[in-house]
């Protein structure tokens, strides 16, 4: 971080071979100053709910409003009323699970991996990136919990959390599921922390400006949760130092969430789940499914509040080429899934990959195949990065194409597993695509309430990336 | 009644402060600090403060973590209720391993924010500068320095007369 004098120091040699200078890139144009930020952030907050904002919200609502008559329904009759049945025991819940916690992985890798590698274009999205990832994860841990059907369950002693249950027998900590428990709730939890942690300054400034507008009930509010934040350099000290260690543990445990959820599949004997390629795989698809999910949210958002000058053409290109990236990854993965099924020389695995290809599931692998590795490509061209509405649409098939995927993995190999006279057909019930639907409502409703009195993005740290921030003389290049 | 809480002054751009507040350190000032809308690079150094104690609050956190999940589940599985499972054995520090890594992290989360609040005495919701109606823009993108009363080298004149030399505007006095 001190490294500045070392910077000044360069060595002899480049005074004679004068390398090229690369022009860093410009994360805020049109020279928008400090001041300018913080009213366009705190604008969004601060002026009246615009009337598009109440027609989403109550859209948003309505939809929830399945999720809650389908869980309702459930608990009040029993799991019956979802369409699971032998040998499918594990569908649409477990995929809904991995497919919403899968979308959460991008916030966190924007705010920690990007952060770690200095990104420094990260700035502008990884606010909204993160309370993505938190309202992912909390459509995710719907499902968990409520596939027992009595959800009560879910939180007594001896079944998800660490206490022993009535006879004093504990969890079996031998179970990937049980692992599972830990990871996603610890995800929960440092997610909800590293978003706090970083709206901190933000909520400084709100409470600076309400308090200067008069709004005195408001400036409480966001005064409580601003902890006393004065931004003195005594403070940013150890803030940044904590920041720094947070995105290095958020890191692993990022990389460690989907592994872990993979490894409620890779740990079984089921042909097609049982593959050593399944965390980075899953890891990829997840960051991959975020991605897109990242766009979709972001762009309508940008052209609403015009934020072209902060989310800039260089924020877009920067997320397409990683949802290629990760898309092309992903891509190899389905390929060495089927290399590996035949070089293994198992009958039962080879059978699950031709039977997913052509079986009585294809139409859904096809989907998949189509959306997840065909839609990406498309990114390579620059006239598509720079067609907002084309990187919309290419982003919903990203977000289909991933839930298909989980949805192949679980259903095709649960329906055909070892025994021809145990296979079966799995087709969900009105309950469950009622119950999955309205976690899109539950998922909007939060981010609309985000947008509504949340800064949208972290202004202390867009301002720190644009060139008035360098303390040094201005011109100074490093 | 109303004592002096210190003085300030203020600055327009990051250069100024930074320069600033290399002659406010050289000239031997330890109770002070500035005030800024977003961390300024390297200005740990310009002011002379040393590197944060938090990752030592992050250490001791992320070791109790990883303890704890090696403990409970030998404790649970091997001691208190041995569990035969597949014949496995009662514990193994390999299928102990991902519960204990996952709190690991999250003990670690909690000392890091829990040694960020008390290394920077948060919370506190009064504290002299928040009281000074400047300050508004110290959040917003203006740069301040506040020399307090209770530094020993502080004396009211000479004190203006530093911050006046190293370019400081709008200098005033703030109260307890």
């Amino acid at each position: 971080m001190s490294s500045h004098p070392v910077d000044h120091a360069a060595p002899a040699i480049l005074a004679e071979i004068k390398p090229a200078v690369l022009p860093r890139r410009v994360l805020v144009e049109n020279h928008r100053d400090f001041h300018w930020i913080t009213e366009k952030i705190c604008g969004i907050v601060e002026g009246p709910t615009p009337v598009w904002w109440w027609w989403c919200f109550g859209v948003a609502a309505f939809v929830a409003s399945f999720t809650v008559a389908g869980l309702t329904y459930l608990v009040a009759t029993g799991v019956g009323v979802w369409g699971h049945a032998n040998p499918v025991n594990w569908a649409w819940d477990i995929v809904n699970f991995v497919f919403w916690i899968g979308i959460g992985h991008a916030g966190t890798l924007i705010s920690a991996i990007l952060c770690l590698l200095r990104q420094k274009w990260r700035t502008s999205i990884n606010r909204p990136a993160e309370a993505m990832t938190i309202f992912a994860v909390v459509c995710a841990a719907i499902f968990p919990v409520f596939h027992v059907g009595r959800i009560w369950f879910a939180v007594l002693p001896g079944y998800l959390f660490p206490f022993p249950n009535y006879n004093g027998i504990w969890q079996n900590f031998r179970s990937p599921l049980e692992w599972d428990v830990f990871a996603v709730s610890t995800y929960g939890t440092v997610s909800v922390l590293f978003w706090y942690i970083g709206l901190i300054p933000d909520l400084g400034t709100m409470r600076d400006r309400f308090t200067q507008a008069g709004n005195l009930l408001k400036a409480r509010i966001y005064g409580f949760f601003a902890m006393g934040w004065r931004g003195s350099n005594r403070q940013w000290s150890n803030y940044e130092m904590a920041y720094l260690i947070l995105a290095g543990i958020a890191t692993p445990l990022v990389l460690s969430v989907h592994t872990v959820v993979s490894f409620d599949f890779a740990v079984a004997l089921i042909p097609g789940w049982h593959t050593t390629i399944f965390p980075p795989y899953f890891v990829a698809g997840a960051i991959f499914s975020g991605f897109g999910m990242v766009m979709t949210l972001m762009l309508p958002l940008r052209a609403i509040y015009r934020l072209e000058d902060v989310i800039t053409q260089y924020h877009i290109d920067c997320m397409c080429k990683i949802t290629l990236a990760t898309g092309t990854m992903v891509g190899y993965a389905y390929s060495m899934e089927f290399f590996i099924a035949w070089y293994g020389a198992n009958p039962y695995e080879g059978f699950t990959f031709v039977n997913r290809a052509f079986g009585v599931y294809a139409w859904s692998y096809w989907i998949m195949v189509t959306c997840n590795v065909i839609t990406p490509q498309f990114f390579w061209f620059k006239a598509v990065r720079e067609n907002t509405t084309m990187v919309w649409i290419l982003c919903l098939f990203v977000n289909c194409g991933m839930w298909f995927e989980r949805f192949v993995i679980i259903a095709t190999s649960l329906a055909r597993d070892f025994l021809p006279s145990s296979w079966g057909y799995y087709s969900p019930s009105i309950v469950e695509i009622f119950t999955f639907f309205g976690t899109f409502g539950v998922f909007s409703v939060l981010f609309l309430l985000f947008i509504r009195f949340v800064p949208l993005m972290p202004m202390s740290e867009v301002k720190a990336v644009i060139p008035q921030a360098d303390p040094h003389a201005p011109g100074h290049q490093h | 009644m109303n004592k002096t809480y210190g003085i300030v002054a203020a600055f327009n751009t990051t250069p100024e402060l930074y320069q600033a507040c290399e002659k406010v350190r050289d000239a031997g000032y330890s109770q002070w600090d500035a005030l800024t809308p977003f961390p300024v690079h390297g200005l740990d150094a310009a002011m002379g403060v040393r590197r944060s104690k938090v990752p030592r609050f992050s250490l001791a956190g992320g070791i109790t973590g990883f303890c704890t999940g090696m403990s409970l589940i030998w404790w649970a599985n091997a001691y208190e209720f041995p569990l035969v499972v597949g014949g496995k054995p009662y514990f193994s520090p390999m299928f102990a391993f991902p519960i204990s890594y996952e709190l690991t992290i999250l003990f670690t989360a909690f000392a890091t924010i829990t040694g960020m609040f008390l290394l920077n005495k948060l919370p506190m919701h009064y504290h002299p500068v928040l009281k000074a109606p400047q300050f508004v823009r110290a959040s917003d993108d203006r740069f301040y320095i506040v020399i307090e009363a209770s530094d020993p080298k502080f004396n009211p004149a000479r004190t203006r007369g530093l911050l006046e030399q190293v370019g400081g505007k709008d200098i005033a006095e703030i109260e307890e």
